[in-house]
């Protein structure tokens, strides 16, 4: 259509886009809110605009914007997408055998998007979930923090930096499953000095750098140099007690930044976890044992260490854990002592903290991206199920439809990629 | 310590109740769930000797004086897991400690519990301190017939202490689980393992008419085949670990083929033969709710219970057999997902309980707080299934084995 008026136009356009700002806008008013950040709202109001959260507050104190379209949660509860420090869905296999330590490599180039795990995880409420290499290695890879949206390629998913640069973290272990024939360490001693002897190399690397010299370039050192300047956190899988100090005494040594990962003797040594300052992401499983090093895990774990003073976050590890039922690990862990509120804060806010993704995700704060979940009671009852899942203002999970509660509940076609039930269904 | 203080002591001896007889227990409850006669508000179980002899309201039931008084808000009868392998698969996972699964052949129903139950594993005591009381369990999944379960208390130093049941069932497995790639030690496809299965069961057949016959004292004894004749008298049910529905099938055919007493067991598939299932008059031992979905596996869903229970076919829970973390799922945990999804709390602890002992045969002494059955309860401070609700105590017999807060 050609305008008559130029000036025509120009209002047209203005009143398009005021109207498009006004219906690209969603309030969800009346949940039981739980923004984390704060004291939990009985009637609250999320407004959402362009995949971020424009407001947050109790009803009558925040504005809704004329034209936006007003859902009615009264009754439900709404809070922030959960935040997962330690995924394995969609595969994911990063180092090979060849050797115990291998930082060039990264789980991004590995990761099967269509993995019916992606769904199950959604269907759990989590949005953001850090999908590591596996434990086997001294030092497994890169691992890649990803946004659960609905996409077809990895590169959809990727949490990325302002330059654009992939986001993620490097993925190491110690204890007994990185022992393995040589090249492979045979003991905790000769584990600890393969490390020590890899970030030497490294500082060697930067000093040549520095030197002007003629370097040929190396992944691997540059992926070293970025966990010894802090900008990669080290994700580091570890479950005895004198493994674990050995994991802080290397960060000592080095500088360089980490999260202890499942930490199952973290009670043993709580203490020292606190007073070094380190994060802490754990694991409960349902009963002890099951491999050696972990024959003391308990329940007790996130409230020893929130009472010690330490960061504490939850991770599925899934398979190990089902990412549908993430929430009841925080349940159990309350019922072995952890306050509601720290177990509410290590499933959002304090994960993405460990991710260093606390300033986008982990709580309902105007800015922050529109990643929260509507559950149909309250969040620590066996009772309550996630009804829904929404990623920078997008839905991606609705128990209300047929082939989402598939992936919540289970049944025929669950398990296959979702490829094969999805094609050319409405796509 | 002066004389005073020592008189004092003496004293206060004297006042002490006389030592609690062995066996001997009352427990109170807000919320008392006898499971064959409903809910008693405020009510009142009286055990003397290990055995129930009063189950009532506060008001009706008097207990006797220096009996030892529990409380709690909810109390169920002791649970029962209907199939797993604590006691042979031990909690430490290393080669030691795995005795749940001989791997040298296919066939061997042999293979008994009572050898291989270690009754100070860890993992006992770990499912007790959650109100299990009774366990199913014995020779796992993995192999076509890997050989007998028995059922247990969770109490006891040795395995006699244990056992209520010392033949059970004999365990086998249909599907991916029981055929390796090798063909030797395992069936290396479904139909080879179906025959290998039909085999067996036609060479006890044989071995049975042969000692029936004149000859038959002459016959020497082969224990292989007095394992399988206890099958086919319908003496002991054939316990089939199956998951997909052409596995299923194949159970129910064979069973019906020899006329065994068949229990299904996993079944992650049964949603989709209900009506076959339930023609057989084939009671379900369904997969721990949490197992994980994969392999054979990979369909299940979290409400089968519900739809199963629904349709009439009789259930229970089971833990199951993990090979690596958590080495046990517990059977509590395990039926408050259930009953999370389509299974209504009282029929979830029906199956937890009565419907487990109904399926194993042991009805008559546990399953329901009822005078004359065992003393076994678990005491809740809470609706038992929820994440953060605790056990509080588990009495067996009369006896309080947990008073862990977990």
């Amino acid at each position: 259509m050609r305008p008559s008026h130029p000036f025509v136009l120009a209002i047209a356009l203005v009143v398009s886009s005021s109207l498009a700002w006004a219906q690209d806008t969603t309030a969800f008013v009346g949940a039981r809110l739980i923004p984390i950040t704060g004291p939990e709202l009985e009637h609250g109001v999320l407004v959402i605009r362009d995949g971020k959260i424009a407001a947050v507050g109790a009803r009558g104190s925040v504005e809704i914007p004329a034209g936006a379209t007003v859902v009615d949660v009264r009754g439900k509860v709404l809070m922030p997408g959960l935040v997962d420090t330690h995924s394995h869905v969609g595969g994911g296999w990063a180092a090979d055998s060849s050797a115990p330590i291998q930082p060039d490599v990264s789980v991004y180039d590995a990761i099967d998007v269509r993995s019916p795990g992606f769904q199950r995880a959604q269907a759990g409420g989590i949005t953001t979930a850090n999908v590591m290499p596996g434990s086997g290695h001294l030092m497994s890879g890169q691992t890649v923090y990803l946004k659960l949206r609905d996409a077809n390629t990895i590169d959809e998913w990727v949490l990325r930096d302002a330059d654009g640069r992939a986001l993620g973290g490097m993925k190491m272990a110690n204890g007994t499953n990185s022992r393995r024939d040589p090249p492979f360490p045979g003991t905790r001693g000769k584990s600890a000095a393969l490390v020590r002897e890899k970030f030497h190399a490294a500082l060697a690397y930067r000093a040549k750098l520095e030197r002007d010299e003629d370097v040929d370039r190396d992944l691997g050192m540059e992926a070293l140099l970025e966990v010894l300047d802090g900008e990669r956190i080290v994700h580091h899988h570890t479950h005895r007690h004198d493994d674990i100090l050995t994991v802080l005494r290397l960060r000592e040594e080095f500088g360089f930044r980490v999260v202890l990962h499942h930490v199952s003797d973290a009670w043993k040594v709580a203490d020292e976890i606190a007073a070094a300052g380190v994060p802490s992401s754990i694991i409960l499983v349902d009963s002890p044992g099951g491999k050696l090093e972990a024959r003391h895990v308990g329940y007790e774990s996130g409230g020893v260490l929130e009472r010690a003073g330490a960061k504490v976050a939850f991770h599925t590890d899934d398979w190990i854990t089902d990412s549908r039922l993430f929430l009841r690990m925080a349940a159990l862990a309350v019922r072995a002592g952890m306050t509601r509120e720290g177990a509410l804060e290590a499933l959002t806010l304090a994960p993405a903290e460990m991710l260093d993704l606390g300033d986008r995700i982990g709580s309902l704060e105007a800015e922050k991206d529109a990643d929260f979940i509507v559950l149909d009671g309250d969040p620590f009852s066996v009772y309550t199920k996630v009804l829904e899942t929404w990623v920078d203002g997008q839905r991606v999970f609705d128990r209300t439809q047929e082939k989402d509660r598939l992936w919540a509940v289970g049944g025929l076609g669950a398990g296959e990629p979702r490829a094969t039930t999805a094609c050319c269904d409405g796509e | 310590m002066g004389l005073s203080r020592i008189a004092a002591l003496a004293f206060a001896l004297t006042l002490l109740p006389l030592p609690a007889q062995a066996g001997d227990v009352a427990v109170r409850a807000a919320r008392l769930h006898t499971v064959s006669g409903g809910v008693i508000e405020n009510g009142v179980v009286v055990i003397e000797d290990g055995v129930i002899v009063a189950v009532g309201p506060a008001s009706e039931v008097s207990v006797p004086a220096g009996v030892r008084v529990l409380e709690a808000a909810v109390v169920t009868p002791g649970l029962v897991d209907a199939h797993t392998v604590v006691g042979l698969s031990g909690y430490l996972n290393q080669p030691h400690d795995q005795d749940q699964l001989e791997r040298s052949a296919p066939l061997q129903p042999e293979l008994r519990a009572l050898d291989a139950y270690n009754a100070r594993e860890a993992l006992v005591e770990w499912v007790r301190s959650f109100g299990v009381t009774t366990l199913h369990t014995g020779h796992g999944p993995g192999a076509v017939v890997s050989g007998e379960t028995m059922i247990v208390k969770t109490r006891g130093d040795t395995v006699d202490e244990a056992v209520v049941v010392p033949r059970a069932m004999i365990a086998a497995t249909l599907g991916d689980a029981a055929t390796g790639e090798d063909g030797e030690s395992a069936p290396g496809t479904r139909g080879k393992a179906a025959a290998l299965l039909r085999g067996l069961l036609v060479e006890g057949r044989d071995y049975v008419a042969k000692k029936a016959g004149e000859e038959g004292s002459k016959v020497p004894t082969n224990l292989r085949l007095e394992a399988v004749a206890r099958l086919l008298s319908r003496e002991v049910p054939l316990l089939v670990t199956v998951q997909r529905h052409h596995d299923i099938a194949t159970a129910l055919r064979i069973a019906g083929e020899f006329d065994l007493r068949l229990v299904l067991d996993g079944a992650a598939e049964a949603f989709l033969l209900v009506d076959e299932i339930r023609a057989a008059g084939v009671p379900v031992v369904v997969h721990a709710t949490m197992k994980r979905a994969t392999g054979d596996a990979e369909s299940l869903s979290l409400e089968t219970a519900g739809i199963l229970d629904g349709a009439g076919i009789p259930i229970a829970f089971q833990s199951g057999y993990e090979s690596y973390v958590p080495k046990t799922r517990v059977v509590l945990l395990e039926a408050a997902i259930a009953a999370a999804n389509g299974l209504s709390r009282d029929r979830t602890l029906h199956a937890l309980t009565l419907g487990a002992a109904e399926i194993l045969g042991i009805d008559d002494r546990i399953g329901s707080l009822e005078v004359g059955k065992d003393g076994d309860l678990a005491l809740y401070d809470g609706d038992p299934f929820e994440y953060t609700t605790h056990c509080v105590g588990t009495v067996i017999e009369g006896d309080v084995v947990s008073e862990t807060r977990r």
